[in-house]
């Protein structure tokens, strides 16, 4: 028996939620007595998979098969649920971001077993197996029974914190045995950045909304996430108005994000925006009105210019560094 | 192509979320019920495709009791040609994805949204898919029809990739498929009454979860507030005394 976690990388580098997942899974391992296998499809060098030991995973499971590139999610449902058969599984974990959220609903139906997804904590108890997760929209928690023997969970992101142990990790190639014919998915055509912040792994999350006035004014905002290495994020009329991409949007329609430090200029608050971001372990609020409800929500605040604070911070931020 | 539209039947996004029976089920007085905001969105791109000509029809279909049949009528009044409603208490999402895949499995293209704002649960569509043994793609944030081909645009971390792939498909859909939902005019309302609404029993099934009890989130401690030239306090703050710098 085991418990499996389906790791995930970006350009050949773990995500930062691929360690969350292995620290998850370890820690409910030392209360099952049970060992952790970690899952990783894609591209990935043996120092770089090696890792995922540091966060108490016993074996590494490595498929390196360009077929997965197209992220088919019958092919990727297929190849976790054959790792699962494979490591007598009982309990595994994905993260609650788009691939996870694709393929645990798959898995948990070949396996006959049962979903919990977006959990926030370590179960509460095993038998019956009861399990913490959010609920409409961050507004609520729910705590949630699995009757079945095979538990399928996913994770919300950086809800869990790495902990590092002794690395004992074996790491084997591993063929998940996924007929061509399964695979039907065709990619035309990719258009991503690199070497970018990505927004649902970032840190700090610096954000703008309608208080920013138009598009031109974001030279401040992306000054000031290049300097603290953060994410760049905008509220939901930005991305209406065509301001900022839509792949910015943060909110109940966007993404979901949860951050150590999330800093919003211009940003009223409306709840479908803090749907989105509440999570975030530390709010701060820059806004004009001193009754915009981003302050509810916020830990920290100023209220004033958006154009005004932005360049101190900069300068202040600077300073900071040296 | 025939399109199949899931609709979650869910409670307007500004209410006041309480729980009663000793914080074991929602307080459901009041509420206003809506269409699940993203299927609204994956509706509204279907009839978007539909009055473009690249597909033959629409049907819409919830799983609930007698009380959805209003959020299915203004799925109808938005431009579904018809609705069906299976006729029981939504369980979970695999006891809710058994009941669509009696149905689903005549349709070329399934769209779902990518969760419901209740339970958040991100499930039904992708259970449906693999029940039905079609395939599934996440993450959809564009759709259209090309030399009678479903050509999708989908998020990957960090961009977008345009994809082909073949039907039968559950797509999973979310902001950008469409950007406003689309609001019913009075045609549209008065010609939805007239429209097939289907109601069918349920098939046998077997929940394999269960919500056991509900909790709000503490109360937050009031917001720390300093002046618009005091900046560098702001940053001593987050580095002193909440540690996030």
């Amino acid at each position: 028996m085991s418990i499996l976690v389906y790791t995930e990388n970006w350009d050949g580098k773990f995500k930062k939620l691929s360690f969350e997942l292995v620290s998850y899974a370890k820690s409910l391992a030392d209360k099952l007595n049970l060992p952790v296998t970690a899952l990783s499809i894609g591209h990935v060098t043996d120092d770089e998979l090696k890792q995922l030991g540091n966060y108490g995973a016993a074996k590494i499971l490595n498929v390196a098969d360009n077929r997965f590139d197209s992220l088919d999610n019958k092919a990727l449902a297929e190849a976790v649920a054959h790792a699962a058969k494979t490591e007598d599984s009982q309990i595994i974990i994905l993260s609650h971001n788009n691939v996870g959220k694709a393929v645990a609903p798959r898995i948990t139906v070949k396996l006959n077993g049962g979903l919990v997804s977006g959990v926030i904590a370590i179960p509460e108890n095993f038998d019956p197996f009861i399990v913490k997760k959010k609920v409409f929209t961050q507004k609520a928690f729910a705590h949630v029974q699995i009757d079945a023997d095979i538990k399928v969970l996913t994770l919300a992101q950086n809800s869990f914190e790495l902990i590092e142990t002794e690395n004992k990790a074996v790491i084997e190639a591993y063929d998940p045995q996924v007929a061509d014919d399964v695979f039907s998915t065709t990619v035309k055509e990719t258009n991503k950045v690199t070497g970018k912040v990505l927004l649902t792994d970032a840190e700090i999350v610096i954000s703008g909304g309608r208080g920013m006035k138009g598009p031109e004014n974001w030279g401040g905002l992306e000054e000031l996430a290049d300097l603290l290495g953060a994410g760049l994020a905008c509220s939901r009329p930005v991305s209406d108005e065509g301001w900022r991409s839509h792949s910015e949007h943060v909110g109940q329609t966007g993404k979901i994000i949860a951050p150590n430090l999330y800093v919003a200029f211009g940003i009223s608050g409306a709840i479908q925006h803090l749907g989105g971001v509440s999570s975030s372990k530390v709010i701060v609020a820059v806004n004009k009105d001193p009754e915009a409800p981003i302050f509810e929500a916020a830990d920290y605040g100023i209220v004033g210019d958006a154009f005004k604070v932005i360049p101190q911070m900069i300068e202040e931020v600077k300073k900071m560094k040296s | 192509m025939k399109f199949l539209v899931l609709i979650s039947n869910v409670p307007d996004t500004t209410t006041k979320i309480r729980f009663v029976d000793d914080n074991k089920a929602f307080d459901t007085t009041g509420v206003q019920w809506i269409i699940n905001p993203w299927d609204e969105l994956a509706l509204t791109r279907a009839v978007e495709l539909k009055e473009a000509g690249g597909i033959e029809s629409i049907t819409v279909a919830n799983v609930g009791e007698n009380i959805t049949e209003s959020t299915l009528r203004k799925a109808l009044a938005v431009g579904a040609d018809d609705a069906v409603r299976i006729d029981a208490k939504p369980k979970d999402a695999f006891y809710v994805a058994t009941q669509l895949a009696q149905i689903a499995k005549d349709y070329d293209v399934i769209m779902a949204g990518n969760e419901a704002s209740d339970y958040n649960g991100s499930a039904v569509g992708g259970m449906l898919a693999e029940i039905l043994g079609f395939n599934s793609v996440a993450a959809v944030s564009g759709m259209d029809i090309v030399d009678g081909k479903l050509s999708l645009t989908r998020e990957i971390d960090g961009g977008q990739q345009k994809i082909e792939v073949d039907t039968p498909v559950v797509t999973i859909v979310q902001k950008g498929i469409a950007i406003d939902p689309r609001i019913p005019a009075m045609r549209g309302i008065m010609m939805a009454r007239k429209k097939p609404l289907t109601v069918i029993p349920p098939v046998e099934a077997v929940e394999k979860t269960e919500y056991v009890g509900f909790e709000l989130p503490p109360p937050k401690a009031a917001c720390k507030l300093v002046e618009e030239d005091n900046v560098k306090e702001l940053l001593r703050l987050l580095q002193e005394e909440a540690k996030v710098l």
